[in-house]
């Protein structure tokens, strides 16, 4: 519950939290002020005859105190806010730029989700570990001391009964908390599967209809629920009954103060108003303890979400490698910051690549080239690692052994913004981002001009379903925007590779889910796109594999065979059996 | 309102424990009351050094009060939380029931998994229904007059100021501060789900991001945002923080009016000087009472905007209205649309325009043509999820519109492209196409869909848990599960709607001799957009924009050289 690391976070903003936990001291003390007060007044009026008059002054005092308490609490808890919020916003930012160093290897398919979840959810979690949490973790210690202070001098005896009571409410809490972590919160974990089965059937409601399931499953919704609740009110039990230890300590040993108290009066060993006082400290004693009890789930869910955010920000990232880069002459690093402006070679020798130590290999064994001006198609069934060898050049992974050269020199020597500067890529499933459509092509040139924006569009086929939309180049995609269709995200895609005229083009294509016209659209539009550019082609369609300079058939992470069409067919290996039998397929 | 009244309507079934909890948790503030009254009145009383004796009952009174505080806490939360979780699952039921009907037409923009999510979590915020909207008001009046009452005994002043306090305190400040942060809250959620978004953009086209050097400035974007964010969640802290010191301050006010009252009292001899002490320290701790109100409006407005939510969805009128009469007796199982049209909405194109075919019994039809042209509706009108506008659909001789849904939908066996496993074991995804099936019919469809041996290799057969926490089905492992449910189901009409799709091509082979062996013997329409082995149908329709744009046999539609001439050429080769 005391995590080393996320407290840490909090040193930049140690003054806010040092200010908290001061004022609420404070705030602790004029508690113990007004108790003094009030119990002198009570006292005066009750046996020594004061009138309001002559305990106006004290009133007056305890009124006071009352205000400034409120200024301070006010004051303590913004200050609190202050401090979170400085840390949420900074750790926030070291996340994101984090992930985003990862690349978008990592943060790809189903993780992607969760990666979401962390950075809004997860982050803002930590609101209240720091802004409750921790600084009750001091003030649980510290006010209580404060009290004692005062009480020990006074009356030993109820010094002794809060000083040995008060310890045992932690020490409970530990307790318990283990306990509770060891059987409940395992199954705490697990309460999401009401909501998750829920979920499962409305998520099948189509699949229940079509077999006539849907009315049975109200019963089935009602019995799981019910299990449901019998099994989360006996996980809740046991924090029910912790709270109950601790309610109970607190209780019964103001009960037991105010008992002992009550029997030194009558021996007359105490004064009364000293007894009244000590009796309102009571409480003051027990609350800052009892409040941390409350803020434990605050707590808990701060330092899981802490445990995830470390685990992301631990993920080591690949940069360029500075040993090789110092190896290399000055000069012929200057030169190869645009190696891809000029005459080049891409080459890769013997590549092997695992996704995660311990997994199959994705590339086994690569060995290919690239000439500028060169078009080559890659063909294979899916999990081939056609993709993986994108991403490769991309440099969003790194091989796990063999090297890739351009021109000789080392790949990973070039920094990355300048190499994937002299890249345009158009994937499968292009993003369009929300805001508008022309500044989502102009992805490919932030300086364009609109009309360099339309001419991109036009050569992309786009320009005249862009026209068409009521708002033209200005209407808003994303969520709640206009949707495109798949067709038309690739053509949108494909605009702002053209506007982007980089070098070198690797293009994935689309399988399928694009209409007739469409289709036929993007196909022009890719042609163009691939004019005097160099180009890897991950390819799906025949005609387009039919136009490459040279054809790579993969399977398992292998290169099978390459060549030509023709040459591919004569050979009838897998490019033969893959054209033929979908040809020749019987269904 | 509406919504509240709907949630209210639900929780009535359950007055019963409702009111105990009321009443255990009005209870045990009366005790918290109760202990630091007695106690102070203890100490007043033993000021004055009477016999111990007559302590005695003072004595007991305090331990007990300290003893049935903690007991009456803990009773009160394990009854408010059993009727939080009654209500919640009388929300689901409800909720479910009336979301049935309305399945699949009326659902079709919440289908994606994220609104499907946020339909489960408005339910889900309705745990704070009880416990943190209708609780803490109820309980709070109770208290103001069980103690008021109290207090009314020794002076009814007494009981005015506790009014006074509570009225601000419980009703002023709350209600205050929500005027206060009425903008700000709806500015905060906007930004919050703004920040959502753009990390959302930011993660999933990451790539784009990459590749076109855009990262910085999407960072910096979302930087600005979360500053801009950061900035009203720091009002709305700056307002939590004045209401808590508020109410605070309010309780001590109390206290103080209640001592200043009182002295004047005792001044006048209206009042013994013994009770000074414990109607002061009764009324501080009766503001108990008052500290969960604060956050009664917050709570009241996310509960009832969820609960709008779900009764917007489950108030949609159903696609249309089963007429539930006796069906007919199908003469055959033949299958005729004649000229039907059909379309989603009012004012939106035709989905299906005259469309007219036939297939007899035991024929076989495929329906082709690119994304967008029909195909799917000509399922969705069959399986009678929409009602179609024009024209008659015949099965067996009948108007389709003659039998209930849920026999023209026992009539069918369908396998889509996504068959949808429910989180549960491999038999009980089985059983659904036939619960009363016996072991041996059940290990017969999973022979015949050639499922059989792959369920025994698996750790315990047919009860390993499919889905989510238990292991995954590959692609034509789930195919052949659905056609495993579609033999178990034996429904005459056999429909594949896309089946093959996301298959890799070896696999497609695979699957393809089972999904043959399916088609014998059953009236069988095929929709496909992959034009994949369609020399073995009886006819093929080729649809573009709701219409038949060309038809007959795959060879001869091939010659025409028109659109399916097209569509085969464009044709993905490699998968």
């Amino acid at each position: 519950m005391f995590d080393k690391r996320l407290v840490q976070e909090g040193r930049p903003v140690w003054r806010y939290l040092l200010l908290t936990v001061g004022l609420s001291m404070g705030i602790a003390f004029l508690a113990v002020a007004q108790a003094w007060f009030v119990s002198r007044v009570v006292a005066g009026v009750f046996l020594e005859g004061a009138t309001l008059r002559t305990v106006w002054n004290a009133l007056c005092t305890i009124l006071g105190i009352i205000v400034l308490r409120a200024v301070l609490q006010c004051v303590s808890e913004i200050s609190a806010h202050e401090a979170s919020s400085r840390i949420k916003l900074s750790l926030r930012k070291r996340l994101m730029n984090h992930i985003v160093s990862l690349g978008p290897v990592y943060a790809r398919g189903e993780r992607a989700g969760e990666l979401i979840t962390t950075v809004v959810d997860g982050i803002e979690s930590l609101e209240e570990y720091f802004s409750k949490y921790l600084p009750q973790l001091v003030l649980a210690v510290g006010i209580p001391l404060l009290i004692l202070g005062f009480v020990f001098p006074l009356d030993w005896k109820s010094g002794l009964i809060l000083l040995l009571t008060g310890p045992l409410i932690p020490v409970f809490m530990m307790l318990i908390g283990k306990l509770a972590e060891k059987k409940s919160l395992h199954q705490f974990q697990d309460l999401s599967w009401m909501s998750a089965h829920f979920l499962d059937i409305l998520q099948g409601m189509t699949m229940l209809k079509v077999f006539g399931r849907t009315k049975d499953q109200v019963r089935v919704i009602s019995r799981v629920s019910e299990s449901y609740r019998k099994a989360t009110l006996s996980v809740l039990q046991i924090a029910f009954l912790s709270a109950l230890v601790l309610e109970l300590l607190a209780t019964m040993s103001t009960a037991l103060v105010a008992v002992t108290i009550g029997l030194r009066l009558v021996y007359g060993t105490l004064s009364f108003s000293a007894g009244l006082f000590l009796l309102l400290l009571a409480p003051e004693f027990y609350t800052p303890l009892r409040t941390l009890g409350l803020n434990f789930h605050a707590g808990l869910s701060g330092v899981n979400a802490a445990g995830r955010i470390f685990e992301i920000m631990d993920q080591p990232l690949m940069g360029i490698d500075e040993e090789a880069v110092n190896k290399e002459g000055d000069t012929l690093k200057i030169r190869r910051e645009h190696v891809l402006s000029t005459d080049f070679h891409l080459s890769f020798q013997n590549i092997k690549l695992t996704y995660q130590p311990g997994s199959t290999l994705a590339l086994n064994g690569i060995n290919l080239s690239l000439h500028s001006g060169e078009k080559i198609a890659l063909v294979g069934p899916s999990g081939a690692g056609k993709t993986s060898l994108a991403q490769l050049i991309l440099r969003f992974i790194e091989p796990t052994a063999g090297e890739i050269y351009v021109n000789g020199g080392l790949h990973r020597t070039i920094s990355l913004e300048s190499w994937r500067e002299q890249i345009a890529y158009v994937s499968q499933s292009p993003y369009l981002f929300a805001g508008s459509i022309e500044e989502n092509i102009r992805f490919g040139g932030p300086s364009a001009t609109i009309e360099e924006v339309m001419t991109a569009a036009r050569g992309a086929a786009a320009h005249e379903f862009i026209s068409q939309l009521p708002d033209g180049y200005q209407t808003q995609l994303g969520e709640g925007g206009t949707l495109l269709s798949g067709g038309q995200a690739q053509r949108i895609a494909i605009a702002r590779a053209i506007l982007k005229d980089a070098p070198l083009l690797i293009l994935d294509e689309a399988t399928s889910g694009l209409d007739s016209e469409s289709e036929h659209y993007v196909q022009q539009a890719l042609k163009r796109l691939m004019l005097e550019k160099t180009a890897l082609i991950i390819a799906h369609r025949l005609s387009t594999v039919r136009q490459a300079d040279l054809i790579v058939v993969m399977e398992q992470g292998r290169i099978l065979e390459q060549g030509k069409h023709e040459e591919l067919m004569r050979k009838q290996g897998l490019y033969y059996r893959m054209v033929t039998e979908y040809r020749g397929g019987s269904i | 309102m509406k919504s509240m009244r709907w949630l209210i309507r639900l929780m009535l079934p359950y007055w019963r424990r409702i009111l105990l909890a009321l009443i255990l948790s009005t209870l045990a503030i009366t005790s918290h009351i109760g202990l630091m009254a007695a106690s102070a009145y203890l100490l007043a009383r033993a000021a004055l050094h009477p016999p111990i004796l007559d302590l005695m009952v003072t004595i007991v009174g305090v331990r007990v009060f300290g003893l049935s505080r903690a007991i009456f806490r803990y009773l009160e939360r394990y009854v408010s939380h059993d009727v939080t979780f009654r209500v919640l699952s009388q929300i689901r039921v409800k909720f479910y029931q009336g979301l049935e009907p309305l399945a699949p037409a009326r659902l079709l923009n919440v289908r994606s998994g994220d609104l499907l999510s946020r339909i489960v979590a408005d339910v889900e915020i309705q745990q704070n229904l009880f416990l943190r909207v209708f609780a803490p008001p109820f309980v709070a009046v109770l208290v103001l007059f069980g103690y008021g009452l109290f207090l009314a005994h020794y002076d009814v002043r007494f009981s005015f100021i506790l009014a006074a306090c509570f009225l601000v305190a419980g009703l002023g400040i709350p209600l205050g501060i929500k005027g206060l942060s009425r903008g700000v809250g709806r500015r905060m959620v906007a930004l919050k789900a703004e920040l959502s978004t753009q990390v959302a953009d930011t993660l999933l086209g990451m790539t784009e991001l990459v590749v076109y050097g855009q990262v910085q400035k999407h960072l910096a974007k979302i930087q600005r945002t979360d500053q801009k964010l950061n900035a009203q969640q720091g009002r709305i802290a700056g307002l939590s923080a004045l209401s808590s010191a508020l109410t605070g301050m309010i309780a001590n006010l109390g206290l103080w009016a209640v001592l200043v009252l009182g002295i004047l009292l005792v001044e006048k001899g209206n009042l013994s000087g013994v009770n000074l002490g414990m109607l002061a320290l009764g009324t501080f701790s009766s503001f108990e009472a008052l500290f969960p109100l604060a956050l009664v409006p917050h709570y009241l407005e996310q509960n009832r905007a969820a609960a709008e939510r779900l009764l917007e969805l489950i108030e949609s009128e159903p696609a249309f209205k089963s007429s539930g009469v006796l069906s007919p007796k199908p003469k055959g199982m033949d299958l005729a649309f004649d000229e039907v049209s059909f379309r989603y909405e009012s004012d939106a194109p035709w989905a299906l325009n005259q469309l007219t075919f036939r297939i007899p019994q035991y024929g076989k039809m495929a329906i082709v043509g690119p994304s967008g042209a029909g195909k799917t509706s000509v399922v969705n009108l069959l399986l009678r999820f929409w009602d179609y506008d024009e024209g008659q659909i015949d099965l067996g001789g009948y108007s389709l519109r003659d039998y209930t849904p849920e026999d023209v939908r026992g009539f069918i066996g369908v396998v889509t492209q996504r068959t949808h496993l429910f989180n549960a074991t491999i038999r009980e995804n089985l059983l659904l196409a036939k619960p009363e099936a016996t072991e041996d019919e059940l290990i017969q469809a999973a022979q015949q869909a050639k499922l059989h041996d792959f369920i025994l290799s698996t750790p315990q057969g047919y009860d390993s848990r499919v889905g989510e926490g238990g292991f995954k089905l590959s692609g034509g492992q789930r195919q052949r599960l659905a056609i495993a449910r579609v033999f178990l189901k034996n429904a005459p009409i056999l429909i594949l709607d896309e089946a093959m799709a996301g298959l890799d091509p070896l696999t497609e082979r695979e699957v393809m001799d089972e999904i043959y062996r399916l088609m014998e013997g059953r009236t069988t329409l095929v929709i496909t957009h992959r034009l994949l082995g369609l020399e073995k149908m009886d006819e093929i329709l080729v649809l573009d924009q709701g219409r038949i744009v060309e038809r007959g046999k795959h060879g001869e539609l091939l010659q025409q050289q028109r659109l399916y001439h097209m569509l085969w050429e464009t044709e993905s080769v490699f998968n």
